[in-house]
């Protein structure tokens, strides 16, 4: 069970509303194992979002079992989740990535800062990091003087530099032109691959799946495909986006 | 923790200096206006109570029922004697107070003056910084202030020169200055101490009084016990042997000074108000700044950062903007005291200025306190739009 590094079982999310009660996510098993970086597609309101905040433990799920490195993410406490998001977990967001008074180099710092883990080594692997992005010119910039684009790899750097069980990116190619979101998602599936971890994409671009090992479709709140052939992928990413 | 929060909270003030340092300079402000609202009202206060306050007595006789007011009591020299025989009683001295008007040598102006009669080696006379203490009762001596000495460029051996209205007409009295003391205000004026008796002759009278041979009269009689701790023993004494007196404290005489408590209560409400303003400036800032951050503390805490951590960076910033403030509010307020004139009643006391420095360093975090709770509120699910 423990093979794999994120492993989830039936994980149910409801919400009260005035129609009754919404099942966002509905009855959702998965496993991903290190290395391997996957796409969670759907169209708006199937639930991914949802999915996908319940993984990086910033929602409590209302059932089921999401272990990660064999830790239960539903039961833990608050405290333990935030030390779990800072240890385990590396995020890339669609927009208000960045730390916008920290320069390129200091937000990718950051994260180890925050594991107590900033040392000459890990200043270095930073910078290095960050010019394996094409970012080696940029690292004293600030947020606002760097482009989506660069913004995204800053990003993608803080969310793999302190060496994270998963990596978690929600749209990170949502305010990028096409090439510069093909060029980042393929930047970013080496990355994952290079360096052993799980990756967890969730795209409306159905194009970017092109750079991934699986796709996981869901619709209404269940996990409704999987695609894992490698043919079925490549169709799927020529097909686009999803509405 | 603190080595994160700081650096977070530092950082984020050092990138953003121009918009903090506007705010630093708001507190300055506030800082300036608090200083100078509490200096002035040390200064009113200094300039009402200064005499009395520095005074070697520990009571002050009054006639009875004259509710504590100097100029309204007149004890003549019998009830002097009576106070002295009483037990506990070390010394005692007449103390007579008026006004007059001091002729500037320079430019023949007219300096207005609190006029003392105080007896030679007696409780009411003060110490002198500068040449020698009065002669004797009768001898035209004066011991200046030295307020008055600075404003009227009068020095050691100087004839000064007394302008008193008696009856319809003005008289002029020339006196020698055998001394200089320090600050010594009675009534927000700078003052002139003679021997009684000569001040009995050089006070204000009415047309009746001119002419008339009567005992000197003073206002009140000013007692050093020989046991200070022994005040109310001996005011009860007092009251008890000697007929138709009241004995008050030091204390009790500064506070029934005509005006002292209305106008002590009057600065010290402006002062708490221009706190309160400050408090209500630096929280309106550090909310809306926190209202404009909310994506940025999204991201933070979604990446593994802890609410204290969040709470004590925002402390920090809140404490670094505001000892700016403060800082640089109290250096433009001394530069501007240093080109004060003498005769604005302004008096940086060392105690007052540090409650108000306290109390300046303290309303930052006061008034931060909403935001600080509203940052620690903030869910990074929705500050990041990944809620349903």
């Amino acid at each position: 069970m423990t093979a794999y590094a994120l492993e989830t079982q039936s994980v149910i999310k409801t919400y009260n509303s005035d129609s009754g009660i919404i099942k966002a996510v509905d009855d959702v098993s998965l496993q991903i194992a290190a290395g391997e970086f996957v796409a969670l597609v759907g169209p708006s309101g199937s639930g991914k979002t949802t999915m996908l905040s319940i993984l990086a433990a910033l929602l409590q799920p209302s059932s089921g079992q999401i272990l990660l490195d064999g830790q239960d993410l539903a039961t833990m406490s608050d405290v333990a989740r935030v030390a779990l998001r800072r240890e385990k977990i590396g995020f890339t967001f669609q927009a208000n990535n960045l730390v916008p008074y920290l320069t390129a180099v200091e937000n990718v710092e950051l994260m180890l800062r925050l594991n107590k883990k900033l040392d000459r080594a890990g200043r270095m692997r930073a910078r290095e990091l960050l010019a394996r992005l094409g970012l080696g010119e940029r690292l004293n910039n600030l947020p606002g003087q760097m482009s989506g684009g660069q913004q995204q790899r800053v990003a993608i750097a803080r969310a793999l530099i302190h060496s994270p069980s998963l990596v978690l990116a929600d749209e990170p190619t949502a305010s990028l032109d096409t090439e510069r979101a093909y060029q980042v998602v393929e930047t970013f599936a080496g990355l994952i691959h290079e360096q052993n971890r799980a990756g967890i994409m969730v795209t409306h671009d159905l194009r970017m799946c092109e750079y991934v090992d699986r796709v996981l479709q869901m619709q209404d709140g269940k996990l409704v495909k999987i695609y894992t052939d490698r043919k079925d992928i490549l169709k799927l990413a020529k097909g686009g986006r999803h509405s | 923790m603190l080595s994160i929060s700081s650096y977070l909270a530092l950082k984020e003030v050092w990138r953003n200096r121009g918009r903090f340092l506007l705010v630093s300079l708001v507190i300055a402000l506030i800082t300036l206006l608090v200083l100078f609202i509490a200096a002035l009202g040390e200064g009113l206060g200094n300039g009402n109570r200064e005499y009395i306050s520095k005074l070697d007595a520990e009571l002050v006789v009054f006639q009875a029922k004259s509710d504590f007011l100097i100029q309204a009591s007149r004890l003549g020299r019998n009830r002097l004697l009576s106070v002295r025989r009483v037990d506990g009683v070390d010394n005692a001295g007449m103390l007579g107070t008026t006004n007059a008007n001091l002729i500037v040598p320079a430019d023949n102006s007219s300096l207005k003056v609190a006029l003392l009669g105080v007896e030679p080696g007696r409780p009411g006379e003060p110490p002198v910084e500068e040449g020698q203490q009065l002669g004797t009762s009768q001898a035209k001596e004066a011991i200046i202030d030295r307020n008055t000495a600075l404003r009227s460029k009068l020095a050691i051996g100087d004839m000064l020169t007394l302008r008193v209205t008696q009856g319809t007409d003005d008289e002029f009295y020339k006196l020698r200055v055998v001394g200089i003391t320090g600050g010594q205000q009675y009534a927000l004026q700078p003052s002139v101490f003679v021997p009684f008796n000569t001040w009995d002759t050089v006070r204000p009278k009415s047309e009746a009084e001119i002419g008339v041979s009567s005992d000197p009269v003073a206002n009140v009689i000013l007692v050093k016990l020989t046991d200070p701790s022994q005040v109310e023993q001996v005011r009860s004494l007092l009251t008890r042997q000697v007929e138709k007196v009241d004995a008050a404290t030091i204390d009790e005489v500064i506070q029934a000074l005509p005006g002292y408590s209305a106008q002590q209560s009057t600065l010290n409400t402006q002062g708490g108000f221009t706190l309160f303003i400050g408090i209500l400036v630096i929280g309106g800032f550090f909310q809306i700044q926190i209202l404009q951050k909310v994506p940025q503390i999204g991201v933070l805490k979604a990446i593994g950062t802890s609410n204290p951590i969040v709470a004590t960076a925002a402390v920090i910033q809140i404490v670094v903007v505001t000892v700016i403030g403060v800082a640089v509010g109290g250096l433009l307020t001394f530069l501007l005291s240093l080109f004060f004139p003498p005769t604005i009643p302004i008096v940086f006391n060392g105690t007052s200025a540090a409650v108000a420095i306290i109390a300046l360093v303290l309303i930052g975090p006061l008034g931060g306190l909403v935001s600080i709770r509203y940052a620690v509120k903030i869910e990074p699910l929705k500050a990041l739009g990944l809620s349903s």
